[in-house]
């Protein structure tokens, strides 16, 4: 969605007063402009991310695990940042970094909305027995604190990528249920869903068609929260030696890997945290920006 | 009167349910586990007679229910078993450590705490003034940033640019309390800038929605001076708000301090339970969840009963 909005920026940052009627591009557009710098600075930062991401291959000047100089080389013009402890190049694994650690976080965060969405919406339009089990289920895993949980798991089924991604979404999706739920609760007992319901629309219409459309504002600015914390939590379990295993390129490993060259001064553990930092205040901006937006313009929703 | 104790009670047999049922989940979650724990123990090329030696002192070769049982009438006594990987008794492993971890969080919220409710309170009064945006743009910050990005930063300056504060804090049963709260200030610091920015977008929040009642408009309007509607008016209302805000946050106090130890090597829980998922030692790993979860819980549920039965609205519930 981010994406899209941003090309015409330019275009239409120079363009007369508003048209008596506007495309959704064009509203977006305008909104865009009026947004608080805050969440410009967050607009611009999540797109630099995704082209890093999207274009790491072309953008780092060696390969993700090459070994390219000597161990712990400093600062030069062949290794922008220097090398890390098996002389691989540390600007080129930051930029894989950001396919690696960010893209593993997304598809967590969409896998938990589709299981937390889903499971949500269903309980808000069964209601009954199906939304006692659904919701007693997750009150008790949500009664574990979400990164202890996570370890257990992890020391149960092992720590690879796809564990990784299916325990945080698990875990996640907990939170998903709970607003998509009660967000949903509101939407169901209005009579255009009565009237579908009485239509004969099947489960399927009813939350795509006429639930999803109308709790789908809070819902992405929720993505926008989940995706942070589950970054966050990503991010520190690599850095705890326990998410992402290398020779794989991710922020959070780089931390520890290079950890003990803070001690004599060297700053370089810090560039991938702060890569990790500056995404999550980026797309925090951007949802603050966005909450604010969607809480005025629907009072009580 | 009569009512709260009810309620209380209510909300205590609730959370001992929970702690039955989560407890119940992690010992079927190491259920689950693919293979067998003796067998990874000893190994592919262990004799077949040794493993049921090992399942048999493990207690593996009774069925789950009497274990699950055994274990739970352990733990209640304060009996945890024995570590995997030292053979060590794992109450003697936990005990200082949950010490130390509550040391180190509580000193954390003694920083967080009454610095949370001031600045919050500040920034609720003077709303949208310059002092608001930069605490909003701040703590957003803060909550943004993972945990080791602050402690590291702090070690680059407290540490390593002016020795104030040493990186490591490795304490022992030994340690002079000075020294001890010495080593701690730098993960306590770390701990509470992630804490306080939290609590203090909530009290911002919760006293905003206070000063938006109908009766402080009307104190208002009377011309009542401004810091006795704040005093006498807002402020016995907020108290309950705040005293939620404080419950949660200390619940999440207490499970942040996972990374921050990792980082600043302290002897706490957190430390244990990490080191412990790399070992794949389940009995620890069991133990520390179960304690995690226990306190994670209990400050929930203050949270709950405080905020119960500080409002009557939720005190007699059509």
């Amino acid at each position: 969605m981010t994406n899209e909005n941003t090309t015409p920026v330019i275009d239409n940052a120079d363009a007369a007063p508003p048209p008596p009627r506007r495309t959704k591009t064009e509203v977006a557009v305008a909104e865009l402009i009026k947004a608080p710098w805050t969440a410009k600075v967050g607009l611009v930062i999540i797109i630099t991310y995704v082209i890093a991401a999207v274009f790491a291959p072309f953008i780092a000047p060696y390969g993700e695990s090459e070994i390219v100089g000597s161990e712990f080389e400093l600062p030069s013009d062949e290794f922008i940042l220097g090398t890390d402890a098996l002389g691989r190049d540390l600007f080129t694994r930051l930029i894989f970094g950001a396919r690696n650690t960010v893209g593993i976080a997304f598809v967590t965060t969409c896998l938990a909305f589709l299981i937390g969405g889903i499971t949500g919406m269903l309980a808000a339009i069964f209601g009954g027995w199906t939304d006692q089990v659904l919701s007693r289920i997750v009150d008790v895993l949500m009664a574990i604190p979400q990164l202890i949980f996570a370890l257990l798991l992890l020391t149960i089924f092992g720590t690879s990528v796809p564990t990784l991604i299916i325990v945080i979404a698990v875990l996640d999706a907990t939170r998903v249920f709970r607003l998509a739920r009660a967000t949903s609760l509101n939407v169901v007992v209005l009579d255009f869903v009565e009237a579908a319901k009485l239509r004969g629309e099947g489960t399927l219409w009813l939350s795509l068609r006429e639930v999803l459309p109308n709790i789908s504002s809070p819902l992405v600015a929720e993505f926008g929260l989940r995706f942070c914390f589950v970054f966050l939590t990503i991010a520190a379990l690599s850095f705890l030696g326990l998410g992402i295993q290398p020779p794989t390129a991710d922020w959070g490993s780089m931390v520890r890997e290079n950890a003990s060259l803070i001690t004599f001064g060297d700053p370089t553990p810090l560039y991938p945290a702060a890569a990790i930092a500056i995404l999550t205040v980026g797309v925090n901006f951007l949802v603050d920006w966005f909450l604010h937006k969607s809480s005025g313009l629907k009072d009580g929703q | 009167m009569n009512k709260i104790l009810i309620m209380v009670a209510q909300r205590l047999g609730l959370g001992f349910l929970t702690l039955f049922v989560v407890s119940l989940i992690i010992f079927l979650g190491v259920e689950l586990l693919p293979g067998d724990i003796a067998q990874e123990l000893l190994g592919q090329g262990a004799s077949p007679e040794n493993v049921a030696a090992l399942r048999a002192q493990l207690g593996l070769d009774k069925p789950p229910h009497t274990r699950y049982l055994d274990w739970l009438t352990n733990m209640l006594q304060g009996e945890f078993g024995t570590s995997l990987a030292n053979n060590r008794p794992i109450s003697d492993l936990i005990s200082v450590r949950f010490a130390n971890t509550l040391f180190l969080a509580s000193v954390a919220a003694i920083i967080s705490v009454p610095l949370a409710l001031v600045l919050g309170l500040l920034a609720a009064l003077y709303r949208n003034s310059l002092y608001d945006r930069i605490v909003n743009v701040t703590t957003l910050t803060a909550i943004s940033a993972p945990e080791f990005f602050v402690a590291y930063i702090l070690i680059l300056f407290f540490t390593v640019n002016n020795q104030w504060f040493p990186s490591l804090a490795t304490v022992d049963m030994q340690t002079p309390l000075l020294e001890r709260l010495h080593k701690v200030i730098l993960p306590a610091i770390t701990l509470t800038g992630v804490v306080l920015a939290y609590m203090m977008r909530m009290v911002r929040a919760s006293i905003i929605n206070l000063l938006a009642s109908p009766y402080i408009e009307m104190a208002n309007l009377k011309g009542m001076p401004k810091s006795r509607i704040i005093l006498k008016h807002a402020l016995p209302n907020a108290w309950a708000p705040i005293a939620n805000i404080i419950a949660i946050n200390l619940a999440y106090l207490i499970v942040g301090v996972v990374v921050v130890e990792a980082v600043f090597v302290y002897p706490g829980l957190g430390q244990l339970i990490v080191d412990s998922v790399s070992k794949r030692d389940i009995p620890v790993v069991q133990a520390c969840s179960i304690i995690f979860a226990a306190t994670y819980i209990m400050f929930n549920l203050i949270a709950d009963i405080v905020s119960i039965a500080t409002n009557p609205r939720l005190l007699h519930p059509k």
